[in-house]
């Protein structure tokens, strides 16, 4: 059994809490146990690191402090608060001054003993995915998927230890593994735009539809992220496109967790699959997964 | 070899100080606009950017669209072939832009970012129907915006009430000796 902390992020306490539920349930599964940091506040997203450096700085200090205290490694779920603390950290443990400067920001001594490791890093090692093989109910046989990884999850390189940053594979392996079929496709860092989605909503929706375009046209049946703002990005914004442009999509954009519980032998509900905008579920009832 | 030293007279050496990244190292080879997936919407390509700080342009940089633009997408860092943190740059020109006190006041971004941390100051965490209610009213764009609210409320991905972390008084005490004090400290 491993265990680490668990910082969630407010994704996944609010437009995200399918990745939430599907994540506590497979971790179950998996046999690793996750423990939330008590009390975390929010990473600053892409709004702090733009605004002020010792602001975003003691924002992730306070959380890495968190985790420290509980002697364990660090999972994040999210990609988005996964780059701000790895690179935070990263910034902190290299430069004692600003560490520092940052402590006395935090008014406290800062700790920064916790690895940060994303959610798929964690439930994708040789030892969850053995525990998933053995445990497997079900095949991905007979899907297509587009394993789309975004931004923050793979790059910077210089920060990532984890997975390739211009071809990454872990998700595709992970489908592969499942008995899926990983397509091969171009944009799978491609950016969705997604912290310009409220401010500059034509822009975002440019980037959005050129990935939902080459998804299609790669084959793929749905689009898989471990990403909580590319999911809501790209599944939500589907219902502008058809209403405002009349283009109909139809794209189902799944979180990796649903899919591993699924294989699992999770239920919809344990999965929270009923929470898209457009529903995985016809998708997944051809191959016989629901 | 490249000429590395900043001119002090422009404001490109703060830009340097505050950043960490040298323009002067820059080429000009063009990776970082031909990745930059919202080059198409730019006033100025990353590239450019990258030669107007070169030449001291700096008031043109810190006022075009590019800056805001720009989603931290980190494409550009990753593949610069000189090591240029561009995304990093790209940070610290909105960092200074506020500092300077030349930000738009119909600059949706900066309104936004303002919002979201104003959340955060208040709660510790995000509180989205707090920042989506601020955000349409301030931009006068509610219906558009309910589009999008509706749905996600329907579908259980909106809180009514506010997060409310314990740790609230350090949290203010962050603000108040960074954003709220000009930002001085942790630069
Ligand atoms: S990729 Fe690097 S060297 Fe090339 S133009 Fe951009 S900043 Fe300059
Ligand atoms: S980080 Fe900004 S400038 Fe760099 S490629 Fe992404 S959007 Fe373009």
């Amino acid at each position: 059994m491993s265990k680490y902390a668990y910082f969630p992020g407010c994704s996944l306490h609010s437009t995200a809490r399918e990745y939430e539920f599907s994540t506590k349930n497979l971790s179950r599964e998996l046999g690793v146990e996750l423990v939330d940091v008590p009390d975390w506040n929010c990473c600053g997203a892409s709004s702090a690191h733009a605004t002020d450096r010792g602001l975003d700085l003691a924002l992730n200090g306070r959380n890495l402090d968190l985790a420290a205290g509980m002697g364990l490694d660090l999972a994040v779920p999210c990609a988005s608060c996964y780059r701000r603390l790895a690179s935070s950290r990263k910034s902190l443990t290299e430069n004692p001054e600003l560490r520092q400067q940052i402590t006395t920001l935090l008014g406290q001594p800062l700790a920064l003993s916790s690895e940060v490791r994303s959610l798929l890093e964690v439930f994708t090692t040789d030892e969850a995915l053995d525990k998933m093989q053995r445990g497997a109910k079900k095949s991905l046989s007979g899907l297509k998927v587009a394993a789309y990884y975004g931004c923050l999850l793979v790059r910077p390189h210089k920060e990532t230890h984890f997975d390739d940053s211009e071809n990454p594979v872990s998700l595709d392996k992970l489908v592969t593994l499942m008995g899926g079929e990983a397509l091969p496709w171009p944009f799978k860092t491609e950016c969705c735009g997604g912290s310009l989605s409220f401010t500059a909503e034509d822009s975002s929706r440019v980037l959005i539809e050129r990935i939902l375009n080459m998804a299609k046209e790669s084959g793929a049946e749905c689009i898989i992220t471990a990403c909580p703002l590319c999911q809501s990005n790209l599944d939500m914004r589907q219902l502008q496109l058809a209403k405002e442009a009349g283009r109909d999509y139809n794209m189902p954009v799944l979180y990796f967790t649903q899919l591993m519980g699924l294989v699992l032998g999770l239920g919809e509900k344990a999965l929270g699959l009923y929470r898209h905008f457009i529903d995985p579920r016809p998708v997944l009832q051809k191959v016989g997964l629901v | 070899m490249l000429q590395t030293v900043v001119s002090e007279e422009t404001g490109v050496a703060e830009l340097v100080r505050l950043s960490g990244v040298n323009p002067n190292q820059c080429y000009q080879c063009g990776k970082c606009a031909g990745g930059c997936p919202l080059s198409f919407a730019m006033d100025y390509s990353p590239t450019v950017i990258m030669r107007m700080l070169q030449v001291g342009m700096l008031e043109q940089v810190l006022s075009s669209k590019t800056v805001w633009l720009c989603a931290s997408c980190k494409t550009c860092s990753n593949r610069c072939p000189q090591d240029v943190d561009v995304a990093g740059l790209m940070d610290a020109l909105r960092i200074m832009a506020w500092r300077k006190g030349s930000v738009d006041r119909d600059n949706r971004q900066a309104a936004f970012h303002r919002a979201f941390l104003h959340s955060i100051k208040s709660h510790g965490r995000l509180y989205e129907l707090g920042l989506a209610l601020a955000g349409s009213a301030a931009s006068g764009r509610m219906t558009k915006d309910l589009d999008v609210g509706l749905p996600m409320l329907r579908k259980g991905k909106i809180k009514l009430l506010p997060p409310r972390i314990k740790g609230r008084r350090q949290i203010k005490r962050i603000f108040a000796l960074t954003m709220e004090s000009g930002g001085e400290q942790g630069e």
